[in-house]
């Protein structure tokens, strides 16, 4: 497969991201407004006029580009609609960072929006195409859930110490959110209230599942020879890799449910396209797709950051706190921050923009060079999964 | 604003499309399959396994990238669903093409595909999208949004609303006689002018039956490389010189000076799409096109904006041929939405298919003689809220 | 400063059903004369907002809303909000159901009278086939503002109750007719008590026999039994569109006012589960302060429809639908966040260029400017068809379904449905209004919104 990727090429130059939560209050319209807004006011030389192009991911708050034209009364420009489920917003930004690397356009936004809280339900709504019934009904909890036993099964760990590791992972996250005043939880929880939530499947209680929430994130994209036009520390983007499942999993024998082989791929690809060679040392943050506790204990090892089996014992260490090793969700993931499915991408781009420019506040990490943010959609044995690679510098990955 | 364009920097080397209609007996991933595999089939050089990303347009059967990773056993490469209304499969194509351009990848492939009839409902289903049940798309069906096309150009200027019945007419008749000279449209039968007039006004304003596109599935693909390696997998690639997008701001219903006999949106896309390809007189330089006839006023209106015919007489020279099969200036050679159908995810890519064919010679009875550029065209959304896209591809490159 | 009636409506729908039309449909004998139904797409709550928007023409607005209904929309949810919201009240103020039995109406009366406010009785009758309920029921409402000034129409001198409970009408919740005990037995339990009331009531108003008598009752023979004995100085003449429960005194006391003299007395008598005895009088300010649309120009004309279409529009006849999808529910927090588009058409006007927005934008259409915008009510503003179109694929109850591009005067331009009218009621230029109408109901909720109608 040739996938050269566009190693520094294209950089982010202007984001903007809202509070995420339960916006009763805001529609969708609002809160793209309100992402957009903040994205050109982040940067001074680019007025709406000045973009010329967007992609807009949403997976279910509108169809087609109208669902951002209308609000912003954008005239005359393309926008495209992507949709990739989880991993929407990430993929909206991809598509939006070919496009300006093509040359077809010089300033591009890519802007991720979802308004969750208006379906009325509980959780994720994801209305199927028609369909003969068939289908498995399982909710997203109880298919995520099924990574828990299988875990710990294949790597010898008591079903109390993976609850011990799963609680671990949330309270992390939460501590990390309650740094972060646009997350939608901002107050530490302890782990015994998290070891002892109300259950809702398998062994994953209320607090092992992340936030539903609405909101929306905004990115400028211009080449990067003209990104210092712009802003004098823009991100660099050095690897967006994407990898689509057969989706055989849940019907195959040989799944096992310890692993997300799209995410192993994905994984690949973006270091051979950032050029890194030991990523566990050589990124300063990842923002992971935390959707469930124990899918983020599964992607340390698929992301290569831990070793297959020990995962568990590196959380349990410590080596993906804020002040740890490797910070994972330094801005409280998934979990604390909220998760509007078509925004999360760009959210967690958001935060690799704030740590490069020194503006994560109480989150604040060490001169970060390079960040790594993953998304996920599906479920484990079929999936779609995305890899970017964003950096501060130009040149050589990693230090 | 800045469009660029890649003018002549991708091509398509392969292309494949299904046979529209009611395919009871087959599903997403049957017709995807098809596609794909006719495609292959008919591209030696480029196999599966050679295939770098994915773009797939479908607007409702199915969401992310597995839809097709799936049915296709595609491992691990890149699939991303597009979606924009009824200019879904073009909008994938066109991110597939950037995509190649940028030099992220080699070779690609956009497809797209609709089982509108697994729906069980007649025409098509809104989105799901909550809202607070008061937008006019909740009750006002298609047919009914866009048959206000027809008395506000009637109004404007001055045209005999029986000539203007007469244009539609002559639409609907010559997208069916191009049908009938294709194996893969759904409706393969010429229709004779008056069973066309005899059902006028049955379905919304003065449309009837025969003046709206056929509600059906399929699907359609294409193989894209950068130019420069085009000649690697196929003699006569088929360049890329124009991709446009415009996705209006909605306000036309509720702009008193919107008057219904205009697509904003298309003129601003025809405009980037001709400064792009270099086109300065669209009539004479595009030997066919392909334009989103979803309804018979809307290809009249069409017309217009795409600069092929002067304001308020396109219903004439629609009468007098001009775009018939052996007119100056064929539009919908292949059928059109009318009597090919409308997949929504592939039609778009029907379109391409058509100026693929044409370009090489393939087009049988259809051909035209020696073709060299082509237009396609989509519109989604209704009039005053619309999404255009808008390509030119070319035999030649330069 | 005397209290009393400021002002006051009514408002009758537009479709009859003709009693030769029902009776001939169920092989029964017809009679002349209809009855008034409301059309499939208005329910109690739109037909009080009709009624209300009416009575607060002069732009008062109350504090407090009274409804009073035997056919509420919803119930463990107050309809009088939804009313609230469709008069643009804001957020402050009272709005009470009294719904239930066709005594609301007065209840509705009093309270109003009382704190001030508008009293809305508003009601849909129906009945099995072939009932007399279904029969000689009527569909309307009517409103009444309360409060203080120069301009009461009139004032209540005096009033009297009687109370008894006695098994003449019932019905229990989620039935679709109300049984009734045999016609002579209420006749013997009604009369007594409306004599009582009556004579307690003319007593405390000091007057010995009033101008104007109305008896209203869901008990028909014992209203008509009462009315021989307490007949007033002028006859009344009340509109002949059946009896419309909790909206039946306020159509007819609204029909009286519609004629009466100045210092007149008005005996209103209503009799259900009890009898409430009011006795009025009007002002010199009658004469000037006349309800704009008259009960008997609504009474008159209206279109009939045939009984399956009547049937069809009541829900009791399950038709075949169309092959297009369910409409989908209205959501919670969107129509909560647009409450004043959806319920009171409110949109927004630019600041800096004036363009009129319907729905409300927060980015201008016309100059792009972002967040400066003011409300544009535009309920009240005449609309004229830009153009339209009739709809043959749409799913409707009353097809086909005429949608118009509706321009605003003033600005604003909006898609909407057309009610109350066939294709041959509408070209472009026809002038419309709008009308507060139940588009549908999904998933359980009524779809509340505007549709325009020919003036």
């Amino acid at each position: 497969m040739a996938s050269h990727g566009i190693r520094d090429r294209v950089a982010i130059v202007g984001m903007g991201c809202t509070k995420f939560g339960e916006h009763w209050g805001r529609s969708i319209d609002d809160l793209l407004i309100d992402a957009v807004g903040e994205c050109l006011d982040s940067v001074e030389d680019i007025e709406r006029h000045d973009v010329d192009a967007y992609w807009l991911g949403t997976m279910g708050s509108g169809t087609s580009g109208m669902t951002l034209s209308r609000p912003l009364q954008i005239e005359n420009k393309p926008v495209t609609r992507v949709e990739n489920y989880c991993a929407t917003g990430s993929d909206a930004f991809r598509n939006a960072c070919y496009a300006v690397a093509s040359g077809a356009y010089d300033v591009v936004m890519a802007v991720g929006g979802e308004k969750l809280k208006d379906s009325g339900y509980s959780g994720l709504v994801v209305p199927p195409a028609s369909n003969d019934g068939t289908a498995s009904e399982a909710s997203a909890p109880a298919v995520f859930s099924l990574l828990a036993p299988a875990y710990a099964n294949k790597y010898g760990v008591s079903e109390a110490d993976l609850k011990e590791v799963m609680s671990r992972i949330a309270w992390k996250n939460h501590r990390n959110g309650a740094l972060n005043e646009r997350a939608q939880f901002r107050a530490e929880v302890s782990m015994e209230k998290i070891a002892a939530a109300p259950l809702v499947a398998g062994s994953l209680g209320i607090f092992d599942c992340s936030g539903v929430s609405d909101g929306a994130a905004a990115a400028l994209i211009v080449r990067s020879e003209d990104a210092l036009r712009y802003t004098d520390r823009p991100t660099y983007v050095k690897a967006l890799a994407f990898a689509a499942g057969t989706a055989q999993g849940p019907t195959d024998p040989a799944y096992d449910f310890t692993s997300f082989g799209e995410v192993v791929a994905s994984a690949k690809d973006a270091y051979r396209q950032a050029g890194l060679e030991d990523p566990p040392t050589e990124l300063s943050m990842a923002e992971v797709h935390d959707c469930f506790t124990p899918t983020e204990l599964v992607l340390m090892e698929d992301l290569g950051f831990s070793q297959r089996g020990e995962g568990w014992k590196d959380v349990m260490d410590g080596r993906f706190d804020l002040d740890g090793e490797l910070p994972v969700n330094p801005d409280g993931g998934l979990k604390s921050f909220g998760h509007p499915i078509g925004a999360s991408g760009l959210r967690m781009l958001f935060e690799c923009w704030l740590q490069f420019r020194g503006e994560a506040g109480a989150r604040q990490l060490e001169a970060p060079t390079l960040g790594l943010t993953h998304n996920l959609g599906g479920q484990p044995g079929a999936c779609v999964s995305f890899v970017s690679i964003v950096g501060a510098e130009r040149g050589v990955a990693g230090a | 604003m800045a469009s660029h364009g890649i003018h002549d920097r991708v091509a398509i080397v392969g292309m494949g499309c299904t046979t529209f209609g009611e395919h009871w007996d087959s599903s997403a991933d049957d017709l995807l399959l098809d596609a794909a595999e006719q495609c292959f089939a008919a591209t030696p050089a480029l196999a599966k396994a050679d295939v770098d990303a994915y773009w797939l347009g479908t607007m409702n059967s199915g969401q992310s990238g597995t839809v097709l990773s799936k049915p296709l056993g595609i491992d691990y490469k890149p699939v991303t669903r597009v979606e924009n209304m009824c200019a879904t499969g073009s909008d994938a194509f066109r991110n597939a093409c950037y995509a190649v351009a940028a030099g992220a990848y080699d070779r690609v492939m956009a497809i797209g595909v609709e089982k509108l009839k697994d729906t069980g409902y007649s025409g098509l289903v809104r989105s799901n999208v909550a809202g607070d049940g008061t937008a006019p798309e909740e009750t006002l069906t298609a047919p009914a949004a866009f048959s206000l096309l027809d008395p506000a150009y009637c109004e404007k200027y001055g045209v005999d609303p029986h000539d203007m019945r007469q244009a539609m007419t002559h639409v609907a008749w010559k997208n069916h006689v191009n049908g009938a000279k294709n194996e893969r449209a759904q409706y393969r039968t010429e229709v004779a002018k008056d069973r066309i007039a005899a059902g006028a006004g049955k379905v919304a304003g003065r449309l009837g039956v025969m003046d709206c596109s056929g509600v059906s599935d399929g699907a359609a693909c294409a193989l894209i490389v950068r130019a420069e390696d085009s000649h690697r997998y196929t003699d006569t690639p088929v360049f890329v010189k124009a991709l446009s997008v415009i996705a209006g701001p909605a306000s036309g219903p509720i702009d008193s000076s919107y008057d219904y006999t205009t697509f904003h949106e298309v003129v601003a896309c025809a405009t980037d799409a001709y400064a792009q390809a270099g086109i300065t007189s669209p009539r004479e330089q595009i030997s066919l096109a392909e334009v989103h006839d979803c309804f018979t006023p809307t290809e009249l209106i069409l017309m217009e904006d795409m600069g092929f015919s002067e304001r308020g007489h396109a219903w004439e020279d629609e009468l007098a041929g001009v775009f018939d099969l052996d007119g100056e200036l064929p539009v919908n050679p292949d059928g059109g939405l009318k009597s090919f159908g409308h997949p929504v995810g592939a039609s778009g890519l029907r379109m391409l298919f058509e100026c693929w064919l044409q370009f090489r010679g393939e087009a049988a009875e259809r051909q035209l003689d020696s073709p060299q550029l082509g237009l396609t065209h989509n519109l989604g959304g209704r009039p005053g809220s619309c999404v255009s896209f808008i390509s030119i591809v070319g035999a030649n490159q330069g | 400063m005397p209290t009393g009636i400021l002002s006051y409506s009514a408002y009758i729908p537009r479709y009859r059903l003709a009693h030769e039309e029902l009776g001939s449909a169920l092989g029964m004998g017809g009679g002349a004369g209809s009855r008034a139904i409301a059309s499939y797409d208005e329910d109690t709550t739109t037909m009080g907002v009709e009624a209300a928007r009416r009575a607060l023409g002069n732009g008062a607005r109350p504090a407090a809303l009274y409804f009073a209904t035997t056919a509420p929309a919803y119930f463990d949810k107050t309809n009088a909000a939804a009313i609230h919201a469709a008069l643009d009240l804001g957020s402050e103020g009272f709005a009470l159901d009294i719904a239930g039995s066709a005594r609301g109406a007065v209840g509705a009366l009093r309270a109003a009278a009382a704190s001030g406010g508008l009293a809305i009785l508003s009601d849909l009758r129906t009945g099995k086939p072939g009932s007399s309920d279904e029969r000689d029921g009527g569909d309307a409402a009517a409103a009444f503002l309360f409060g203080p000034g120069e301009r009461v129409i009139a004032e209540v001198l005096g009033e009297a109750s009687a109370t008894a409970e006695f098994l003449d009408r019932w019905r229990r919740p989620g039935e679709m007719a109300s049984g009734q005990w045999e016609e002579r037995f209420g006749l013997e339990a009604y009369l007594p008590l409306i004599r009582d009331a009556s004579s307690r009531a003319l007593a405390a108003a000091g007057i010995e026999q009033a101008d104007h008598v109305i008896v209203s009752s869901p008990h028909s023979r014992a209203a008509r039994t009462a009315a021989r004995e307490l007949v007033g100085r002028v006859a009344e003449e009340a509109p002949a569109i059946g009896y419309a429960g909790a909206a039946d005194p306020g159509i007819r006391l609204a029909s009286v006012l519609d004629r009466a003299g100045a210092d007149q007395s008005i005996l209103l008598v209503v009799a259900a589960d009890g009898c409430d005895a009011t006795v009025l009088r009007t002002t010199e300010a009658i004469t000037s302060h006349r309800a704009e649309k008259p009960v008997a120009e609504q009474a008159s004309g209206g279109r009939e429809v045939r009984y399956a279409t009547y049937l069809t529009w009541r829900g009791l006849l399950d038709r075949e639908l169309p092959r297009r999808p369910e409409p989908a529910r209205p959501a919670g927090p969107p129509s909560a966040r647009s409450e004043s588009w959806k319920f009171a058409f409110v949109g927004t006007k630019c600041d800096d260029c004036g363009q009129v927005h319907v729905p409300p934008r927060r980015v201008c259409v016309g100059c792009g400017a972002t967040d400066h915008m003011s409300r544009a009510a535009l309920a009240g503003r005449a609309g004229r068809v830009a153009t339209y179109t009739v709809d043959r694929l749409a799913y409707s109850l009353s097809p086909p379904m005429i949608d118009a591009v509706v321009d605003f005067e003033g600005g604003g331009r909006y898609t909407l449905e057309v009610a109350d009218a066939g294709p041959e009621d509408v070209d472009i230029g026809t002038a419309l209004e709008l009308t507060f109408r139940r588009l549908y109901t999904a998933g359980g909720v009524h779809n509340y919104f505007w549709k325009a109608r020919p003036v």
